[in-house]
């Protein structure tokens, strides 16, 4: 198995870094207008906002394979993998913002981004990407393309009907899709072994005939391993592969959540292997100068610095705007 | 070329074919022009479709263009609108317009938002058809209409032809539609071997493309004295009630709905302006309807001034039952669209 390159693990150490800098401007922006008392609906950022902080290893450990032109369905936790996928980073932070300026002058926010130049999507609705990560799947085969299609869930999608229908069909079809569950063992505030029945979803594979591939660690490299194999083999056209990565979730479910139901410790442990920080420590064990890793740190957090100040100044759609794209 | 010189003329000269003939025709067509277009669901490759709505195109096009699906409408109508944002134009089947329970979200939170949340980015070019209505015994789950279910949701549009020379031009339309339409046909009017087909329904279908324009009412019969207003099946009992009438000295004019999204609101009105009475036949369910949001359209807007109030003939609130004995004396037909219209040129205009 080849190791994964320096190019890559540099891409990917970038990526997260500037993933979790996206996620830290939005908490003072989110929780402006919010404080002393919490009503969602206030602030420049109104609504439910899920941060995707301790869950890049995914994201990036998967993205680091694609193209522009191969499609990827996210989910309502969606920042990171918008983030690797290439997102333009400016339009998304103005789309959270609501501004006419995003990437879908603030019909869509944050739960709702689309990016057609360089194929991505994500979705509210629990399971919702999978299906139309066949469709994508599908429609390169139908046109001669090499691309595939990634589908991002949580691990509670996993006990959706979508998620089932959709796995039976891109096996049934052999369609060049992969399938990437994020298990951060939450589902809101229920931990995943009390809802769903195996302890690995990857198990669940073999119940459609494809690949199943479990994760452990929330190691990057070890996605980018995983990953790596699972679109050489959609691109050969030998199917898809259901792959399931053991990450953490350092946030709430959602800004303002105060997670009662979370074990004592629990958060402090899991911030303490931050798989950032660990990944740096790697790179430098592997031989990565410092200065090298400092000087990507701070070109992604200018990059978010820049796109947030963008984010703020441009102006806000008029309301006959909203009339707007119901039909194409 | 209107339906209202199509359904009497021209059925009279030419070929004459029934709505599955004339969508599967139209599909065809398409396929044969645009490489893109694909169609899947249940049972429509060998079978050509539980209502013939695909027959003869697994031969034609082969199966990577003709999907026999499992039966998983989540899976495939979701996979319908990956395919539509990557430039392909499926035409899918959910064999019953019931079955929307089961993938509702594929429909309404997908494909009817891809648009809207992309701001313009991403379209959707789908075509979801499927078969409504009952009046056969097959009671609650397989006989609904469900038109107003898919016409509250901003993103869709929803049609429904009466005959078959809408039905093809309004498949191509469809088809080369950049936005999901679900194409609603009526099992009353497909012309199954094995199901009764109102004979309005088989009419003359030129063999060449054409398009009949979403989103516009016809005129199917001119008149003076009341407006009758009904889509797919109800169109049919309209024109039947409107025959009765005339030899009764009352003269009724016909509007075949065609699109319930977007509704044609115009056409209703200019034509109550000339006849001031107003009958809206619908087969679905009677609350928050399709009948009801005619009525309140031309109320609201005020230019036609009604001699009388306005009248619904519509399903009442029931789930379909299965008796004949229970379900057709619920169903709209021509006599009690008649009735409605004689009682409303009845009634006086007020002082």
């Amino acid at each position: 198995m080849p190791a994964t390159r320096n190019d890559q693990r540099l891409w990917m150490y970038q990526t997260m870094v500037k993933s979790r800098a996206f996620e830290a401007a939005i908490k003072p922006a989110y929780f402006e207008g919010k404080l002393p008392a919490f009503n969602m609906a206030n602030g420049p950022i109104p609504g439910e906002m899920h941060l995707s902080d301790g869950q890049e290893p995914c994201a990036v450990g998967v993205c680091v394979h694609l193209q522009p032109g191969d499609a990827v369905t996210a989910t309502h936790r969606p920042h990171h993998v918008a983030i690797a996928k290439g997102v333009d980073l400016q339009a998304m932070a103005a789309e959270i913002f609501g501004k006419r300026a995003g990437l879908s002058g603030g019909r869509g926010g944050h739960m709702h981004l689309f990016d057609a130049k360089v194929n991505f999507c994500c979705s509210g609705i629990i399971a919702e990407g999978m299906g139309p990560a066949v469709g994508a799947a599908l429609a390169a085969r139908l046109q001669g393309r090499d691309g595939v299609a990634v589908s991002f869930i949580g691990e509670g999608a996993a006990n959706q009907g979508a998620f089932h229908e959709a796995l039976n069909l891109a096996a049934v079809w052999k369609v060049p899709a992969v399938f990437v569950i994020e298990d951060n063992a939450w589902g809101i505030s229920v931990p995943k072994r009390a809802c769903t029945a195996v302890a690995r979803n990857s198990d669940r594979a073999a119940a459609y005939g494809m690949p199943g591939v479990h994760v452990e660690g929330n190691d990057p490299d070890a996605v980018c391993t995983a990953a790596g194999e699972a679109i050489a083999r959609a691109r050969a056209g030998e199917g898809p592969t259901l792959i399931e990565v053991e990450t953490t979730r350092l946030e709430g479910h959602f800004m303002g959540d105060a997670e009662g139901y979370r074990p004592k410790g629990e958060v402090e442990a899991l911030k303490a292997r931050d798989p950032i920080p660990a990944y740096r420590r790697r790179l430098e064990q592997d031989g990565i100068e410092a200065g090298l890793l400092d000087r990507l740190e701070a070109e992604a957090k200018g990059e978010v610095d820049a796109a947030f100040a963008f984010a703020r100044s441009t102006p806000y759609p008029a309301a006959e705007e909203a009339f707007a794209h119901v039909y194409r | 070329m209107s339906t209202a010189e199509s359904l009497p003329a021209e059925a009279a000269a030419g070929r004459r074919l029934t709505i599955a003939k004339a969508m599967s025709e139209a599909i065809a067509q398409e396929m044969e022009r645009d490489p893109a277009v694909l169609v899947m669901g249940e049972d429509i490759g060998r079978l050509g479709g539980v209502f013939g709505t695909t027959t003869g195109l697994l031969d034609r096009f082969g199966p990577e263009r003709v999907r026999d699906t499992p039966i998983s409408e989540t899976a495939f109508i979701g996979a319908a609108v990956g395919l539509a944002a990557a430039g392909m134009r499926p035409v899918v089947e959910l064999m019953f317009v019931d079955f929307f329970g089961v993938c509702m979200d594929a429909i309404y939170n997908l494909a009817a938002k891809q648009a809207y949340f992309s701001g313009g980015q991403v379209a959707c070019p789908l075509v979801l058809m499927t078969s409504v209505g009952g009046g056969y015994g097959d009671a609650g789950q397989h006989s609904q209409c469900l038109y107003a279910t898919f016409g509250h949701l901003p993103g869709l549009k929803v049609v429904t032809p009466s005959n078959a020379y809408d039905a093809k031009g309004m498949m191509t339309a469809a088809i080369r539609d950049p936005n999901p339409v679900i194409f609603m046909f009526h099992k009353a009017l497909q012309g199954m071997g094995w199901l009764g087909t109102v004979p309005g329904s088989i009419a003359a279908v030129p063999r060449e493309a054409y398009t009949v324009d979403l989103g516009r009412a016809a005129v199917v019969r001119e008149g003076r004295d009341v407006t009758l207003v009904g889509l797919g099946a109800t169109t049919h009992h309209g024109l039947d009630a409107a025959a009765e009438l005339e030899g009764e000295g009352i003269s009724a004019e016909v509007i075949d709905l065609r699109s319930i999204a977007p509704l044609d609101r115009e056409t209703v009105i200019a034509s109550v302006a000339k006849t001031g009475r107003l009958v809206v036949a619908d087969d679905d369910y009677r609350s928050c309807g399709v009948a009801a949001e005619v009525i309140a359209s031309v109320c609201e807007d005020g230019r036609a001034k009604l001699a009388a109030p306005p009248r619904r003939v519509t399903f009442p609130d029931v789930p379909v039952p299965f008796s004949p004995a229970l379900e057709h004396p619920l169903l709209p037909s021509a006599a009690k669209m008649a009735a409605a219209a004689r009682a409303l040129v009845g009634e006086r205009e007020p002082a």
